[in-house]
């Protein structure tokens, strides 16, 4: 082990809606493995409340969002007040998946801090989270 | 959720220095905050400063929880068994608190948590709290931190407190023998037995349950694994006073359909009411858990003080060498191990709050 006391940055993978595909996901959470980030995976057909609870109790630093399903006007942004209404302000919430580029800017606001298209590498995910997540030293 | 975190805005205690960052959390946590108890969690896995202030508060407050290790192959279906005895227990109101461990990536140091996919269903009651933890292959075992989490949620007020552990390493076995009561779980797949007994598991079970057993063949796992157990019992008698191996009760489970769940709910109760008021054979048993779990801890943190002031400051240089010498066989490890634990020796490292 390196004599460095930086941790791994804790990222929750939650796919929340009703869509029944996580191969996404998985492949996301595996590849930010092997990028040395702690991934917390919870699956398919997340509530709100269940991504809220789990960010919390795992007090994570990232919380990646993959949603299909169509339904990410709603979703997200009452993950993203429930992460705040818990005093969550410091966690940074990612989303992925198919979302039209009108919605951004509507998602951003809502405290969605970057959306990733697909195409996206995973080593640009990492990267990205790396640079902006909070960096918690031992 | 609590009143407490209802009213959480942004870490205000990140600011204060470790000392008083400690006094802060272990008083939140105690007082029901989740969010103060997930943040001095993620304190103790780091092993700060922070958490040694807390763990002082909150030690001697907690000793009373039933700490439950589960064990088993992978995929035997332990959190979903988990997620079972959760619900069990939850329906007459006991809060119930999860310390779930994944191995980490020894290249990376990287993670996947996967273990809580099978409990999401408690999300919103604030009384089932479950945490993940990579093993993140520490110097002083993995015991130390997760022995040292189930004693932060002993002390918040969680009473009965699984730990999941992988049963396929040293020390993920470990975790689950120094808990009070060892749970393993067997999936009735054909050769696993043998996979358990070479794993050590079956000597560290007090409960072994055999699950999935909505699958045909569990029946028969259970029968083999009693028949296994019984000839350790017979051949036990004689081995005069040398270690004899436990001699686990065998249940049929199914954590998915929940039949077996609350029979495996009651003996896990039994074992804690029969350590707590003494009377019954075992008791003495659970207390030699809680002194190897004592041992555990202590020598994990002794070994993580040794390596870290060997490593720090004017002392790295001189290790670095010892350790080249050795790589080099130019020294044997036992004269190498001598030298440092000589070059370590002197008075203590400052502690914090230590007066
Ligand atoms: N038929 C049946 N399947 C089960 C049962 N319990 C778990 N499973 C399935 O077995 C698989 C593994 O279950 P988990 O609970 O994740 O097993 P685990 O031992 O925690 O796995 P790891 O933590 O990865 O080692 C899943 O597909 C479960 O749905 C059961 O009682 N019956
Ligand atoms: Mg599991």
């Amino acid at each position: 082990m390196p004599n460095t006391k930086e941790r791994p940055i804790k990222v929750l993978i939650a796919k929340p809606g009703l869509d029944g595909h996580d191969r996404g996901a998985k492949v996301l959470a595996r590849g930010l493995r092997d990028e040395g980030f702690e991934v917390i995976y919870t699956g398919l057909r997340q509530t709100p409340e269940m991504v809220v609870t789990a960010a919390l109790q795992e007090d994570v630093d990232v919380v990646g969002l993959s949603i299909l399903s169509g339904a990410h006007m709603t979703l997200l942004p009452r993950i993203a007040e429930g992460l705040r209404a818990q005093g969550l302000d410091d966690v940074l919430v990612t989303a992925g998946g198919i979302i039209p580029d009108d919605d951004i800017p509507a998602l951003e606001a809502a405290g969605i801090s970057r959306i990733f298209g697909p195409g996206t590498t995973i080593r640009e995910v990492a990267d990205y989270l790396r640079a902006s997540a909070r960096h918690r030293d031992a | 959720m609590t009143s407490a975190d209802s009213t959480a805005k942004a870490d205000m205690t990140a600011q204060l220095d470790p000392r008083a960052r400690g006094e802060r959390l272990a008083e939140e946590a105690r007082a029901g905050s989740r969010r103060a108890l997930a943040r001095l969690l993620t304190e103790v896995e780091a092993r700060t400063r922070v958490a040694e202030v807390a763990m002082r508060i909150l030690y001697p407050l907690a000793g009373g929880a039933h700490l439950v290790g589960v064990t088993g192959a992978p995929g035997a279906g332990k959190s979903t068994l988990v997620a079972g005895l959760i619900a069990e227990a939850r329906a007459t109101g006991r809060p119930v608190a999860v310390i779930a461990v994944d191995p980490s990536s020894p290249i990376t140091g990287g993670a996947i948590l996967g273990d809580r996919v099978r409990m999401q269903q408690f999300a919103g009651d604030a009384d089932v709290f479950i945490r993940s933890m990579a093993s993140r292959g520490h110097v002083g075992g993995l015991a130390t931190s997760s022995v040292a989490a189930a004693a932060v949620l002993d002390a918040c007020g969680f009473p009965l407190i699984f730990i999941e552990t992988v049963g396929t390493g040293q020390s993920e076995v470990e975790v689950a023998a120094v808990a009070d009561t060892t749970l393993v779980v067997q999936a009735p797949e054909m050769g696993d037995e043998v996979q358990a007994i070479k794993a050590g598991l079956l000597e560290v079970a007090d409960i072994v349950a055999v699950n999935k057993a909505d699958r045909p063949g569990a029946d028969r796992a259970a029968a083999n694994l009693r028949a296994m157990l019984t000839v350790g019992v017979s051949r036990d008698r004689a081995m005069g006073d040398r270690p004899r191996p436990k001699r686990p009760d065998v249940l049929l489970v199914s954590g998915m359909t929940g039949a077996g769940v609350p029979e495996l709910l009651a003996a896990l109760d039994r074992r804690h009411a029969a350590r707590s008021d003494g009377s019954v054979p075992g008791a003495a048993a659970g207390d030699a858990a809680r002194l190897k779990r004592a041992e555990a801890q202590v020598a994990g943190i002794l070994a993580e003080r040794l390596w870290d002031r060997l490593r720090d400051g004017s002392l790295a240089a001189g290790t670095a060498a010892t350790l080249s010498a050795v790589a080099a066989h130019d020294l044997d490890p036992y004269t190498a191990a001598e030298r440092l634990l000589i070059a370590a020796g002197g008075g203590a490292a400052d502690v914090p709050g230590g007066d």
